[in-house]
């Protein structure tokens, strides 16, 4: 299993929110993005756009390494960060 | 006739709330709601719900719901894409509720509806199927679809409007669209007035007269009689030609509003400083210059083309929000004005309406 952390701003998105960590099986960036979605329905459009790919100013880390490709592997014990990209303004 | 007025406010960092009883003179603000997303448009259904558009830089463009007054929101943007071979959609600028449906105007310029609510949403493709799409280029403000005016009382009319690209309508319930730009200047392009390419800030109708369309351009102020056939600029009178927004009285469809600015290349801020609203009580054939109580020197204010309105109420009441956030308000239709809300985000957009009327 995954451990998956999401950033305040994309969970209270959602009026059931998700927690902002937790445990899910996915082999792929896409299935675990799938999971998600399942979950708490629009999240992937939330995290990904026409392309499909994920958002310009969306960082994937898996394993401390970040990740664009939304087929990249997700080993069963890495540790996924959602964050978004700082910004000024 | 509702003994409460809100306002609807749209601002770079979240929609806010400001609430009155039917003098108009205390307000009241609440939000900011939908977790400070850039909000271009905030308004409410007939039914009572509130629905709130934008974009946000991070998570994309989404349409915002509240059934409970703004309590609590849902968000859904499920269907608002050109496919994953199109173009990013990257904020969403107008919503219009109508006939139990509800519109969206996005940029890159597009018109979506919803059938549920803002649950889901399919776009309507025939817009961007005109033999102009290929050429459309966005001007300063992007190229977005930022006014949708339906017919009042046929459901398969309705008119657009783009920057940079102009007005269209149809008469088919959105499969097919004309360009409706005809006598309407292009001063920023070489030779005649084009077929398309205008750049139209804000456009609206009179529901009691619905051939009589009103819009404030880049290039001037127009008035159609034809449904947008033929336009006849009506700028003469005013101290510029360019502004944004455009209001139209609700009880008579010869009175409208503009808010001249002081110029596409000067700032685009009030003329010398001093803050001014435009009336015209007869179709634009003369204009009447609204400062009572507005601030008339170092006010180097704009105003947006979403970010003016008119409640129901008699007189009428009229507001706009600025750039720099500030509300103000007139309860006499214009012959003086408040300020009601200042220290707001920018405003983008203000709506009016009037809860359980």
């Amino acid at each position: 299993m995954a451990t998956v952390h999401l950033p305040r701003s994309l969970v209270t998105l959602f009026p059931d929110p998700p927690p902002r960590r937790l445990d899910m099986s996915a082999a792929t960036l896409t299935e675990l993005v799938a999971r998600l979605d399942e979950g708490w329905p629009g999240m992937r459009d939330r995290l990904c756009e026409a392309g499909p790919q994920i958002r310009e100013h969306i960082n994937v880390f898996v394993d401390g390494e970040r990740v664009r490709d939304l087929g990249a592997q997700i080993p069963d014990t890495a540790v996924v960060h959602i964050i978004p990209a700082v910004a000024g303004g | 006739m509702s003994d409460r007025v809100e306002l609807l406010v749209g601002t770079k960092k979240g929609a806010f709330i400001l609430e009155s009883d039917a003098a108009r003179r205390d307000w009241r603000v609440r939000g900011p709601f939908c977790e400070t997303w850039p909000i271009h448009h905030l308004v409410r259904a007939s039914d009572g719900t509130l629905y709130a558009a934008g974009g946000n830089a991070w998570y994309g463009p989404s349409v915002w719901r509240s059934e409970d007054d703004g309590a609590t929101w849902s968000q859904s943007s499920d269907g608002l894409t050109y496919g994953d071979d199109g173009p990013k959609i990257t904020t969403i600028w107008n919503l219009t509720p109508s006939n139990g449906k509800l519109f969206a105007g996005v940029e890159p310029a597009g018109l979506f509806r919803s059938d549920d609510r803002g649950q889901t949403w399919s776009h309507v493709a025939g817009l961007r199927e005109h033999p102009s799409t290929p050429e459309w280029q966005p001007g300063n403000g992007g190229l977005c679809l930022h006014s949708i005016v339906p017919h009042p009382t046929d459901p398969d009319r309705m008119w657009v409007g783009i920057s940079a690209v102009g007005a269209f309508e149809t008469t088919d319930g959105g499969k097919t669209w004309e360009t409706r730009n005809r006598g309407v200047r292009a001063d920023f392009v070489p030779g005649d007035p084009p077929e398309f390419g205008q750049c139209v800030h804000k456009m609206g109708l009179h529901p009691d007269n619905p051939e009589v369309l009103y819009q404030q351009n880049h290039c001037g102020v127009y008035r159609s009689g034809d449904g947008g056939r033929q336009w006849t600029e009506i700028t003469p009178g005013l101290p510029s030609e360019f502004g944004f927004p455009m209001a139209i009285h609700p009880h008579d469809p010869s009175t409208v509003y503009v808010i001249p600015l002081n110029g596409a290349d000067k700032g685009r801020h009030m003329i010398d400083g001093h803050t001014q609203v435009w009336r015209t009580r007869d179709r634009g054939d003369s204009w009447q210059m609204l400062d009572g109580g507005l601030p008339t020197s170092d006010a180097y204010l704009g105003v947006l083309r979403e970010a003016m309105s008119m409640d129901r109420m008699r007189p009428a009441g009229i507001y706009f929000g600025t750039s720099t956030g500030q509300v103000f308000g007139s309860s006499d239709e214009g012959d003086s004005w408040q300020l009601i809300a200042d220290f707001l985000p920018p405003v983008w957009s203000v709506e009016t309406s009037a809860p359980g009327s």
